[in-house]
């Protein structure tokens, strides 16, 4: 694990594309799942982000991070869906811009 | 004996300390003890008044003042100068009043024990008869003007509050009481107003009130004793060189000082007066009190209402004391009067006009006890006429011996009052038609009860002997010696008002003696004219001796001052033993010698006058006598004795000419100021509408106008701008997380610019 070692960089790099399309996915999709799903991704180039750093700086709390967001995210899944079947039975749809009651 | 003088304001205390226990314990006591209790504390007062007259005799009748412990300083503002201290002044003049109070109220007290029999307001009577006490001696007692008019408000307040004893009487004879009583308060207070501003005047020109100051001799008593020890080996010393008396003097000294000198002027800011002008100034004011207090014209008409109270009230305070206090007030200011010719004259024509006003209008009265009231008017007449003409110890010497007469009149109507209304009693419990007109006071009613109340008949007669002037009764002596002052201020020193003065007061006494008979024949002579006095009885025991007594006094008490050149009696009692005994407080007491000519004519008038009334009164007329009098059937005296039944319509007058156009005052006062202009207008037109404008000024242009529109328009604003930014919130969730985002970078933006800007190398 000495030269054929990826540094760091490539990690971060690969994490922020990551962010960057999930958060593309949730500003530009219409779709609550596509949206949902971006989040995830979101969720996993930040892990990847955490799990970089730890091995980088050799320290444990960053693994442990990981598996709290991984346990976050399957909360969220469970609820974020739920929601969404909610949304749908009441609305016959998941375009989030149908959903605009919130209009000032 | 000295050291009796230290008792005086036991004089006051006494009664004051029997009026407490009566007053707190009076319900308990009974009506034996109230007695007893009332009796005990103005008969200590009269014997502590013998002490001092004791103790007086005794160190040679110097005048003295003494202060009350604890109580020295009454009114004391040292910054403005005023020193009004509480002292009692033993003096001669101030001792006779306190021995003439004492002795009768204590006779007239023990008379209304059984007077008051069965009164359910018993131990309040004696209670306020002792409060009477007590302000009647703080009156004669007080060194100084102020004082003196505490006791004379405080006994005008036992006036009224005994005038109006029966205010609940059953039939309107109660609000006819409690209508005397008002009348006779309110009658005061004209007066009253009269003495308080010469009071207030004599300060302002004396910066003191005391009569004399302690240690301080009357000044001509000064002059004589300097007059007297004057050294014959030095006659040098010029005569405007006496020694004036070091330190600050009394009202009295200081104004005969002023006199002496001359010049002196009263400053009042505005103007200012010559002292001698003062002088009359406050004389005159002082005779408005006295008019008012001792009943003289203009202020006598309260004194015949006042005979709506109990009868040993109209003897104590409506005869023989409170009503005196006038006089004595004037002879106190001797010095003041003396020195006032215009004052003495005014005077001396009140009080003889006064004097023959009364006596003819009692002459058309059937009210037993009103006679009798209008003869006190009368008699007062007398002692301020004495005042006017100067003689000051004939006013005083008339003052004591009408107060044991008077007093005597007094009991004895009562006496005859109870009796006729025993006998109604009688008559109306036999059976007999019980009348409502029957008036136990009515003389119409009387007759014939010389038989029934042999002992009443004999003091009465006394009594009208005394007051008609025959020798040798007190009045004899008293009347004799003012009317030849009269007439010795008339002939010696040419001043008019002695000889008007005598005029008229010798034809009061013609009036007194024929008014009396009339009296004593329509009550005592011919025959019961009423079932009720057919079954009058003597009065009890408890009130005739009272009578005895009196009529004893009013037989002898002349003898303390028989006049110089008297045959007999002159040698046994002294000459003018009362006289030089007030010499020594009374500056200008002075006595004239006995006249033969003229003490005979006065006793042959009386007789005369006594004589006609017989004559006219005679036992055929008053067997016949109806409702109307003898005088009144005969066409010649008619109208003279309708005037005087109508009272010379004074009262009448005072209705028409001052009460009723004071009422239509007040009417339009009340109708007029008050109500239209004051209610109506001021109140409705100008406050009432102005404040509607002010306040519709207010809420229209102000309130509604300004405020309520800036404020609104505030609101509106923000409207305008929250429809501006309302906008943002799309409700598109995407909006929001762009929101989100773009805020992200932003911070972490600022956050990292420090870093950027290193790496930039800027």
């Amino acid at each position: 694990m000495e030269a054929s070692e990826v540094s760091i960089e490539l990690y971060v790099l690969l994490s922020a594309i990551l962010f960057i399309m999930g958060t593309m996915g949730v500003l530009l999709r219409r779709n609550a799942i596509l949206i949902f799903m971006s989040v995830e991704l979101m969720l996993n180039a930040a892990n990847l982000a955490l799990a970089a750093f730890a091995r980088q700086w050799g320290n444990g709390d960053g693994h442990v991070m990981v598996f709290f967001v991984m346990t976050v995210a399957a909360a969220e899944v469970a609820v974020g869906l739920a929601l969404i079947v909610a949304i749908f039975r009441t609305k016959k749809s998941i375009d989030i811009d149908d959903l605009h009651l919130f209009r000032g | 004996m000295e050291n009796f003088f230290d008792l005086v304001p036991l004089v006051v205390f006494v009664p004051l300390v029997g009026l407490l226990i009566n007053l707190f314990t009076g319900k308990h006591l009974g009506e034996r003890g109230v007695g007893i209790v009332a009796v005990g504390a103005s008969g200590i007062a009269f014997l502590i008044s013998l002490l001092l007259w004791l103790a007086q005799v005794d160190t040679g009748y110097k005048p003295v003042v003494v202060d009350l412990p604890l109580f020295s300083d009454w009114i004391s503002i040292p910054a403005a100068g005023v020193e009004i201290p509480w002292q009692f002044r033993v003096d001669t003049l101030s001792v006779t009043m306190m021995m003439a109070v004492t002795f009768v109220g204590t006779v007239i007290h023990l008379y209304a024990v059984g007077y008051m029999h069965g009164d359910e307001r018993f131990p309040r009577f004696f209670v306020y008869m002792n409060l009477f006490l007590v302000f009647m001696l703080i009156l004669v007692t007080g060194n100084n003007f102020l004082m003196m008019f505490v006791g004379w408000e405080g006994v005008g307040l036992c006036s009224y509050l005994l005038i109006g004893f029966w205010f609940d009487k059953p039939g309107g004879v109660g609000w006819k009481n409690s209508d005397a009583a008002r009348k006779a308060f309110i009658v005061n207070r004209v007066g009253d107003f009269g003495l308080v501003l010469g009071v207030l005047i004599t300060f302002w020109t004396f910066g003191t009130l005391d009569f004399y100051k302690p240690d301080e001799l009357p000044m001509a008593a000064h002059h004589a004793a300097e007059a007297a020890e004057e050294p014959v080996f030095a006659p040098e010393i010029p005569h405007e060189a006496e020694p004036h008396i070091e330190g600050p003097m009394g009202v009295f000294n200081q104004a005969e000082v002023w006199l002496e000198e001359g010049g002196h002027d009263v400053n009042f800011g505005m103007f200012s007066l010559s002292f001698e002008s003062t002088i009359t100034v406050i004389t005159l004011l002082f005779l408005l009190g006295a008019t008012g207090k001792s009943a003289q014209i203009p202020l006598f008409v309260w004194l015949p209402d006042a005979m709506a109270g109990p009868t040993p009230v109209s003897a104590l305070i409506h005869a023989a004391t409170m009503v005196t206090a006038g006089v004595y007030m004037m002879v106190r200011s001797n010095v003041f009067y003396h020195a006032s010719d215009a004052a003495s004259f005014v005077v001396a024509l009140i009080g003889a006009t006064t004097a023959i006003v009364a006596g003819f209008i009692a002459v058309g009265q059937w009210d037993i006890k009103r006679v009798l009231a209008y003869s006190t008017i009368s008699q007062l007449g007398f002692m301020v006429a004495a005042v006017g003409v100067g003689a000051y110890a004939a006013a005083m010497f008339h003052l004591v011996t009408h107060a044991f007469f008077k007093a005597l009149l007094f009991l004895g109507s009562g006496s005859v009052i109870h009796g006729m209304e025993h006998g109604h009693h009688h008559v109306a419990h036999g059976g007999h038609d019980h009348d409502d007109e029957f008036d136990p006071q009515d003389m119409r009613y009387m007759g014939g009860l010389r038989h029934k109340m042999p002992r009443t008949y004999w003091t009465y007669l006394f009594g009208t002997l005394a007051l008609a002037g025959i020798i040798p009764f007190a009045g004899f002596w008293s009347k004799d010696e003012i009317l030849l002052d009269a007439l010795k201020a008339g002939v010696d020193d040419a001043r008019l008002e002695g000889y008007l003065a005598f005029v008229l007061l010798v034809m009061a006494a013609a009036f007194t003696a024929f008014y009396m008979w009339r009296q004593m024949a329509l009550v005592f002579y011919g025959k019961p004219r009423h079932a009720a006095a057919e079954h009058a009885e003597e009065s009890s025991n408890l009130m005739v001796y009272p009578l005895i007594v009196l009529a004893f006094f009013s037989l002898v008490i002349g003898v303390i001052n028989v006049p110089s050149g008297f045959p007999i009696l002159g040698a046994i009692f002294g000459e003018h033993e009362f006289t030089s005994w007030l010499e020594h407080a009374v500056t200008y007491a002075h006595a004239a010698s006995f006249n033969v000519l003229l003490a005979s004519f006065a006793v042959v008038l009386a007789l005369v006058a006594i004589y006609v009334a017989r004559a006219i009164y005679n036992d055929r007329a008053l067997e016949t006598l109806g409702q109307q009098d003898p005088l009144e059937l005969d066409e010649r005296t008619e109208g003279l004795f309708a005037v005087a039944k109508a009272k010379l319509y004074w009262d009448d007058a005072y209705f028409k000419y001052l009460i009723f156009p004071y009422r239509r005052a007040a009417y339009w006062l009340a109708e007029q100021l008050d109500w239209r202009f004051w209610h109506d207008y001021v109140h409705k037109t100008v406050i009432q509408k102005n404040f509607h404008i002010a306040t519709e000024f207010l809420t229209q242009p102000v309130d509604k106008g300004i405020i309520d529109r800036g404020f609104n328009s505030l609101g509106r604003l923000m409207q305008i701008i929250a429809q501006r930014i309302r906008v943002i919130q799309t409700g598109y969730v995407r909006t929001y997380a762009w929101t989100v985002l773009l805020g992200t970078l932003l911070v972490v933006f600022i956050i990292l610019f420090p870093v950027i800007r290193g790496m930039l190398g800027l």
